[in-house]
């Protein structure tokens, strides 16, 4: 009897560890960056046009920083979608059942690479290959940043994607085919909609992941903090700033708090992302139309 | 004289090892309906699915013999599966409507074959609908989903796609083995109406169904045609001992 209640009672708080581990990691950091807020105004930090944190006076925008997270992971769904969506098409409607036994996990292996491997890659390979193309003095900028995350959410997308196209009934299959439509038209009219959330979905998480990715962007994005003109300058996204400039700070100053408050920007939109995916694997299927 | 349709030519049909069919032939007439009975397993199904080639696309099939349609063995390499499909239409076992909406489920096998005439589709969806016997109950709704359509209503609405390309030949698969009673009669009557304008050939495991509807009935068993001919006749003086004994019941 007793065995058994503690058994129980320590399963319960194993459990309990990650709903006081995800608490606690909010409540930490409004409590070190809501300051910045009242500090510098909300609108002043999310839309100010320069980060300079080091001059004198500090200038505390992180507008920048937020639209070099957007461009990068724009970039990055750009090269992600088609490249994933197109091989979960390939891989659950038209590969040989073998030719799908050596793609699937090799494509799932891709998810298992270490970043700071991509990292690696990004700065040795894509960088110079980069800078020869176009020209550039270096190629560490958003366009390497945008193709390197592409290729780590690519198994994210393919994978969830798969799974919901190997979901869509076989009946509606057999009804498109019986209709007179040979298998293309019967995977653009029939399969994709009918999937249609679980892709969504897929293509949601991505995001998530390439917003939230750091080592990566760290490694190859280049690092500048003026607002990019275009996708061949060098930036800063919101988790490269943090992680880079978190060892310059004093405790208790306002840099300290601002990279805190980045960091509440960051896991809003994260949080976001998640709720969106919630709701539309929530919905799927309740009506198709 | 009675015209004939389809005309079906040993055929033979293997999953694998297991053979399914053996040696199938009779005629199917025209603007008729023809009944395919039979215990579950005997192929019945199969047999089906070899009009509008359905069976093609299981793996580790294979098929012998023809299948004539329009003076042409279906199961000729030239042939084309696409305007196959469209002269033989299909309902099946459950209602299995696209989740789109009423309109667009009826236009979907024109949109296919990449019909662009809006006004010429809007009327053959009308007309389809309204040969479905669907018309009055979804005119003043044809945009919303066709998931809202109750059972009977979804396989009214299959029905409606099917006849959108303009068959001439329905295969029906137990097309009422999903529904209630009362959404069962409609579909029956509805086919009786349809076979003024298409051949129908319909599957069922309800014996009922078959003496009640049917013009032709075939008794398949084990994969072979044990008999085939005129409902009335079959159902009443059955010739093999086999017919007999399904319909008394003794297996099935």
């Amino acid at each position: 009897m007793i065995k058994e209640k503690l058994f129980k009672y320590l399963t319960l708080t194993a459990a309990l560890c990650s709903v006081v581990f995800l608490f606690g990691i909010i409540f930490s950091i409004f409590k070190e960056g809501y300051s910045i807020f009242a500090e510098v105004g909300f609108f002043k930090f999310i839309f100010g046009r320069s980060w300079h944190p080091t001059h004198y006076p500090p200038e505390f925008g992180i507008l920048p920083l937020i639209v070099s997270s957007i461009l990068v992971t724009a970039g990055a769904l750009l090269v992600s979608v088609p490249l994933g969506v197109g091989s979960a098409i390939y891989i659950s409607e038209l590969a040989h059942p073998k030719g799908k036994e050596i793609l699937k996990p090799i494509v799932e292996l891709l998810a298992g690479v270490p970043s700071v491997i991509y990292g690696l890659f990004g700065m040795a390979f894509l960088g110079p290959f980069i800078s020869r193309v176009f020209g550039l003095p270096v190629g560490l900028n958003a366009l390497n940043a945008s193709i390197i995350l592409g290729v780590m959410v690519v198994p994210i997308i393919s994978s969830i994607s798969e799974d919901a196209l190997n979901l869509v009934p076989r009946q509606l299959i057999e009804a498109s085919y019986a209709l007179g439509a040979n298998k293309w038209e019967t995977i653009i009219r029939v399969i994709l909609p009918a999937a249609k959330s679980g892709v969504i979905s897929s293509i949601v998480l991505g995001f998530g992941r390439a917003i939230g990715e750091t080592m990566v962007v760290l490694m190859v994005a280049g690092g500048a903090t003026s607002i990019p003109r275009s996708i061949f300058r060098p930036v800063r996204p919101m988790t490269s700033a943090i992680a880079a400039e978190m060892g310059e700070t004093t405790m208790g100053s306002s840099h300290l708090h601002a990279l805190f408050g980045i960091a509440i920007v960051l896991f809003v939109i994260t949080f976001i992302s998640n709720l969106i995916t919630e709701w539309v694997m929530r919905n799927r299927g309740k009506n198709g139309a | 004289m009675v015209k004939n349709e389809l005309k079906v030519e040993k055929l033979n049909l293997w999953f694998g090892e297991k053979q399914i069919l053996k040696d199938v032939t009779f005629s199917i007439p025209d603007k008729k309906i023809t009944a395919i009975i039979g215990p579950s397993g005997c192929g019945k199904t199969t047999l089906l699915r070899c009009f509008n080639r359905m069976n093609d696309m299981t793996d580790n099939v294979k098929i012998k013999g023809k299948i004539i349609l329009d003076g042409c063995n279906i199961y000729e390499e030239k042939t084309n599966l696409s305007s196959l499909r469209m002269k033989v239409g299909m309902v099946f076992q459950r209602p299995n409507p696209f989740p789109k909406s009423i309109f667009e489920n009826v236009a979907f096998g024109l949109r296919v074959k990449g019909f662009k005439d809006k006004t010429r589709l809007t009327e053959i969806v009308e007309k389809s609908l309204k040969d479905a016997w669907l018309w009055n109950e979804v005119k003043d709704r044809l945009n919303s989903s066709a998931m809202e359509l109750s059972g009977g209503q979804q396989q009214r609405l299959c029905i409606a796609r099917a006849l959108a390309t303009n068959p001439e030949v329905i295969l029906f698969d137990e097309p009422t083995s999903a529904l209630d009673p009362q959404a069962t009669a409609k579909i029956e009557e509805l086919s009786v109406e349809l076979k003024n304008s298409v051949t129908v050939v319909q599957v069922t495991h309800n014996i009922g169904q078959a003496a009640r509807i049917s013009d032709y009935t075939a008794f398949l068993y084990l994969g072979e045609l044990v008999e085939f001919g005129i409902s009335e006749k079959l159902f009443t003086v059955p010739q093999d001992k086999r017919t007999e004994e399904y319909l008394g019941g003794k297996f099935g």
